[in-house]
């Protein structure tokens, strides 16, 4: 709780000029050249315009006209060519920026992610690790030391989004049916904010994405702890409806989750008062719509529409950053998601004070 | 009318795009090799009668009235008979080959493209019929020249428009 | 000055402008009055009434984005939800384009590219009334979304879409209702009109000049015109085919941007942008002409370098053709298109390069006269300069990556869009008013209407490239309080009313004058070029005798006769 507050608290910085991933640092030096010469040009047009208007203006009385001029081929052809040698200039800069970081080659080592792109959420997946995780992005540190790159795939499942976070990169667009590719290399630990750039409906606004940047040591945990899945059998199901979660591999891969791939189990919390009401709220979790949309590995809900909420304890906010992840949030969103986020693809599902409070508690446990 | 055509062509050009974007990205059948066949006997009829607007230009530039009316009349006959063949070929692939507008791309692409120009040639023929029917009245005469001029211009474009269609959709993109 | 001067007879005489009939003192009924003005077919009623309907809807955008403003002044502010929010920036955007920034343009064109040539009226006079209506309605059609669906208080079928709407968004999976379909249709109409319109103004440009008018005597500001013209027939076209596909998606179950069929999202933004960047072009020419029309005269000085006016403006139009994808760079192109499409959009920079230098060099040597039109002219000047190198800076492809979406890009639209396009429209205000009423607009409201607005302008605008800067998107209902983005979004607020109050003052100056103003005379700019050789406002037939021009400047040469320009050419 505190953490999340203190981690809330420091997500303010996301200018363009504070850079601190290749591509990122690359485009700043090269907007700063940039920037240099148009205010150059701005300086001189304006201190020749100004100079005309006071040296020109009118004075009072005088009635004659001034003599007329009709142009000059010379001076003509001079501020057609000047502009010219700036453009080379401008274009031969940005075509080496352009190259070095579009055209990037992806080292062996480079961590690989796929980003989903949903009205109004992300949904990353690490198919190194079959995990998958939505809203918060973890990656490594990348700098001299330990350099580990991250390549991403981005795609959306509807409309178009755009992943910008701006210390660490320029935006790339996530379209329906189609791959996109980028890379950051962060070199300093942290957590680093954006949101969606590309207007996507309702939402867009809420549509905020964070970036957290571990050591080598921390993204390891991290990673280990999202392979794990949930304990399932707090239900007693047909057994049609009790097959495990097959996890977030395509056909033919092995399972992310399953016991063939998985770690140890999760360790359960210890409160045990606490753990029936969490039973109860499984319970209720799986009976009411939730697992047509939410996934929690290890269990029979494996919906894909909405987040996968199998470590939904491990991140810092809830509903792509809307608002930071407390049990009094969370028991307000699933009562009614528009409180927070109207326009929400996720349905108020009407239930009872005493579901909401189990199925609060059941989320609880998602470590 | 120059100016007409200079937008019709843009609103062309886009159609054309978009069909030659998404030739073979459908992800259901039919394909167009499946279900198209070249309409020949429809193609020949329409460009033969951008020949025949010729002499009915010719005739009323020299006062023939007569000659003008009938050539005319040849024309927009030509005209429906390639509008009755495209008819006859949309017959065939909605009811045999069950492709609509909405069955995929293809479908799409080509309802659109197919019917604007159809569109086109329906437009063409109405202008076409309220000439006729003047001048089978009677009303009209060789100071009408100029405007007869300009609808004719119109006619040529769309059997112009014809050859880029027919190359796009039955030749390329079969 | 005589009337008859030898050689160069203006017809109707500046002197004769003493005998005027006004529009407003004609005999009968109100009804008779207002029957006249909808079944009017000339080009003069029918470029006021452009002008009305554009002001009319200028002031309806300009409330738009006031509501947006308040709405960003706090974070997490709840003064109208997201979902009025998108409805209220989209259709301020469509608006400010397609009912403010369109018809105004056409509306200055239709009053003057007639007179400027010396031409009795358009070549269509009644395919001209049907683009206003056309236009009028597509207007009406759009706004009346406000109160379908279930009315007002929820912003009725308003489109949400963003101004171009991108596909799959507009596609019936993720837009139910009509309020896409409200969009598609009017914009539809719209096109229709202005492709009506510009084919009228190209065949008036080539069809209906005053004996003499040679294609390089034309006055500036048709030839900018004819290029305009040219654009949007290009231009425009694409985008009513768009439409007429997003349409066929939308109702006959097509697939041409259905992502779930194989259809393409990109296609979309290439077809939409093929208009859209054009689109920026046909707005900006004409203020640019108007810039061409009013510098000389306020400078006392012909036009510098005519020959490059007319070849770099009708080298923009065709450049524009070229860099519609530098609206993409983050679609995902390849490094080749990126690097294609950076350069193309840096050629433009060449010839309006030239054109600002050659402003600069009119004005150069000149004796400057600060009256209203030619202040906001000044101010152009600057603001042009400005959001040229913005833009300059948006072509980069690499930085734009961090710039696209951003609100940088939005305050460079708008400093092209208002500090360019709609300073010029004021000035032309000021410059034609008393030509179109026959009153002079008050100097004194003008001048406070030029100063506020000036500096509600750069409060906000020069403000919001900031917040651009530090991350913030565009097009977002609200912020996070944590982003450091409150204090600027809260100072370009207070532009925005600034400017509010300075638009208030131009109507308030207009209503005024037009009833209380002083006596403007035929000529009270003393300019040179034909419709001011006209009484104001200029009768139905504009020329009692077809004018006939030697040079250029017709009414230079009537007024010096020792020292002509015809001389010259």
């Amino acid at each position: 709780m505190t953490s999340s507050c203190a981690a809330w608290g420091a997500t303010s910085n996301t200018s363009i000029f504070a850079p601190l991933s290749t591509p990122a640092r690359e485009v700043n030096q090269l907007a700063i050249f940039v920037l240099a010469i148009c205010a150059l040009i701005f300086t001189g047009v304006s201190v020749l315009l100004i100079y005309a208007l006071v040296r020109y203006r009118a004075r009072p009385g005088e009635t004659s006209e001034p003599p007329q001029v009709f142009g000059s081929v010379q001076i003509e052809l001079a501020w057609t060519i000047i502009p010219i040698l700036i453009i080379v200039t401008l274009f031969l800069g940005t075509a080496r920026v352009l190259f070095s970081v579009q055209d990037a080659r992806k080292p062996e080592k480079a961590l690989d992610v796929i980003v989903v792109g949903h009205q109004y959420w992300w949904e990353f997946r690490y198919p190194q690790y079959n995990v998958t995780t939505a809203n918060e992005l973890h990656v490594p540190v990348s700098n001299p030391a330990f350099s580990r790159p991250t390549f991403m795939k981005l795609t959306s499942a509807d409309v178009i989004h755009s992943f910008w976070v701006p210390r660490l990169a320029g935006k790339t667009d996530l379209l329906p049916n189609r791959v996109n590719e980028m890379w950051i290399d962060p070199q300093e630990t942290g957590l680093y904010v954006g949101q969606c750039a590309q207007f996507c409906g309702m939402e867009h606004a809420k549509m905020l994405l964070r970036v957290y940047v571990d050591s080598p040591d921390e993204f390891r945990q991290w990673i280990a702890n999202q392979q794990k899945m949930q304990r399932d059998g707090a239900v007693a199901m047909p057994a049609s409806l009790t097959v495990p979660n097959q996890g977030n591999g395509g056909p033919g891969t092995p399972p992310p989750n399953s016991p063939m791939t998985r770690m140890e189990p999760a360790a359960q919390p210890a409160g045990a008062p606490q753990q029936s009401t969490a039973h109860d709220g499984q319970l209720v979790f799986e009976q009411q719509a939730c697992i047509n949309c939410h996934t929690v590995a290890g269990t029979i809900a494996n919906g894909r529409y909405g987040p996968d909420l199998t470590h939904l304890m491990s991140r810092d906010t809830l509903a792509a950053g809307a608002m930071p992840n407390t049990p009094e949030n969370l028991k307000k969103w699933i009562d009614d998601p528009n409180n927070f986020k109207p326009g929400s693809l996720m349905p108020a599902m009407h239930l009872t004070e005493r579901q909401n409070a189990q199925i609060t508690a059941y989320l609880m446990t998602l470590k | 009318m120059a100016g007409l055509i200079v937008a019709e062509s843009a609103i062309f050009t886009i159609f054309v795009t978009a069909y030659l974007y998404y030739l073979g990205r459908d992800v259901t059948g039919p394909t167009p090799r499946e279900v198209l066949e070249i309409p020949i006997f429809g193609t020949v009829c329409l460009l033969s009668s951008s020949g025949f607007i010729v002499l009915a230009e010719r005739a009323i530039e020299h006062g023939k009235m007569a000659a003008f009316t009938l050539w005319w009349a040849v024309t927009m006959l030509l005209g429906a008979i390639f509008l009755a063949d495209t008819a006859n070929e949309w017959y065939k692939l909605i009811v045999h080959d069950h492709l609509t507008i909405s069955t995929n791309l293809f479908g799409t692409c080509f309802y659109s493209l197919v019917g604007l120009h159809a569109s086109h040639v329906i437009v063409g023929l109405i202008m076409m019929l309220v000439v006729l029917l003047f001048a089978l009245g009677r009303k009209v005469h060789p100071g009408h020249a100029e405007r007869v001029k300009v609808l004719a211009m119109y006619w040529h474009f769309v059997d112009a428009v014809w050859v880029v269609v027919f190359t796009v959709v039955y030749i390329i993109g079969r | 000055m005589g009337t008859d001067t030898p050689g160069i007879p203006i017809a109707g005489g500046i002197e004769a402008g003493i005998d005027r009939t006004r529009p407003h003192t004609t005999q009968g009924t109100y009804l008779e009055l207002i029957h006249s003005w909808v079944v009017t077919v000339d080009h003069k009623k029918l470029g006021i009434l452009y002008i009305c309907y554009a002001l009319v809807f200028l002031l309806v955008a300009g409330f738009e984005a006031l509501l947006i403003r308040v709405q960003l002044f706090y974070p997490h502010n709840d003064f109208v939800g997201p979902a009025s929010f998108n409805r209220l920036f989209t259709m301020h955007g469509t608006t400010m384009v397609f009912l403010v920034g369109m018809p105004i343009l056409f509306g200055f064109g239709n009053y003057l590219v007639p007179l400027m040539i010396g031409a009795r009226d358009m070549a269509f006079p009644r395919l001209n009334a049907f683009s206003f209506w056309i236009s009028a309605f597509a207007g009406l059609l759009l706004y009346y979304s406000f109160i379908g669906g279930v009315g007002l208080a929820g912003t009725g079928s308003a489109p949400d879409v963003a101004w171009f709407a991108y596909a799959p968004l507009t596609e019936r999976a993720f837009s139910p209702g009509h309020t896409v379909d409200y969009w598609a249709v009017a914009i539809l109409a719209s096109g229709i009109g202005s492709i009506g319109t510009a084919i009228n103004f190209l065949a008036t440009f080539f069809c209906m000049r005053c004996k003499g008018m040679t294609l390089m005597r034309i006055p500036l500001l048709p030839w900018l015109y004819a290029t305009v013209s040219f654009l949007v027939l290009v231009t425009i076209s694409p985008l009513t085919a768009a439409q007429a596909m997003l349409l066929i998606d939308r109702y006959l179950g097509g697939h041409f941007f259905d992502t779930q069929a194989g259809g393409s999202a990109i296609l979309w933004a290439h077809f939409f942008w093929i208009f859209g960047h054009p689109e920026v072009y046909v707005l900006v020419l004409p203020a640019f002409a108007f810039a061409n029309e009013i510098i000389p005269v306020f400078s006392r000085k012909a036009i510098f370098g005519y020959a490059a006016m007319v070849a770099a403006s009708v080298g923009i139009g065709f450049i524009s053709l070229s860099v519609w994808a530098h609206h993409m760079f983050t679609i995902g192109m390849t490094s080749f298109g990126n690097a294609f499409f950076t350069l193309s959009t840096m050629l433009v920079s060449i010839p309006t390069g030239i054109k600002t230098f050659n402003w600069l060099a009119t004005i150069w040597g000149g004796k400057i006269r600060f009256e209203t039109p030619m202040l906001f002219s000044i101010a152009f000047l600057f603001q042009w300069v400005i959001a040229g190198l913005t833009g300059i800076m948006l072509s980069i492809s690499a930085w734009n990556w961090q710039l696209h979406n951003s609100y940088f890009v939005v305050a460079h639209f708008h400093y092209v869009l208002v500090g360019a396009i709609v300073f010029m429209i004021f000035a032309a205000i000021y410059y034609w008013y008393p030509k179109m009423t026959g009153r002079m607009l008050d100097e004194r409201l003008g001048r406070w209407h030029f100063w506020l607005m000036v500096i509600g302008f750069h409060l906000t605008f020069d403000t919001m490239h900031i917040p651009g800067l530090l991350g913030m998107p565009r097009q977002i209902f609200t912020y996070e309080p944590d982003r450091s983005w409150t204090l600027l979004n809260q100072i370009v607020s207070i532009g925005g009313f600034l400017q509010a109050i300075a638009v208030l003052i131009l109507v308030y100056n207009m209503v005024h004058s037009y009833f209380r103003g002083e006596e403007a005379g035929p000529d009270p700019w003393d300019a040179w070029t034909l419709e001011w050789s006209i009484p104001s406002p200029p009768p139905p037939y504009n020329f009692a005798t077809d004018p006939v021009v030697a040079s250029r400047r017709p009414l230079w040469d009537l007024k010096h006769p020792e020292d002509t320009d015809s001389a010259f050419e």
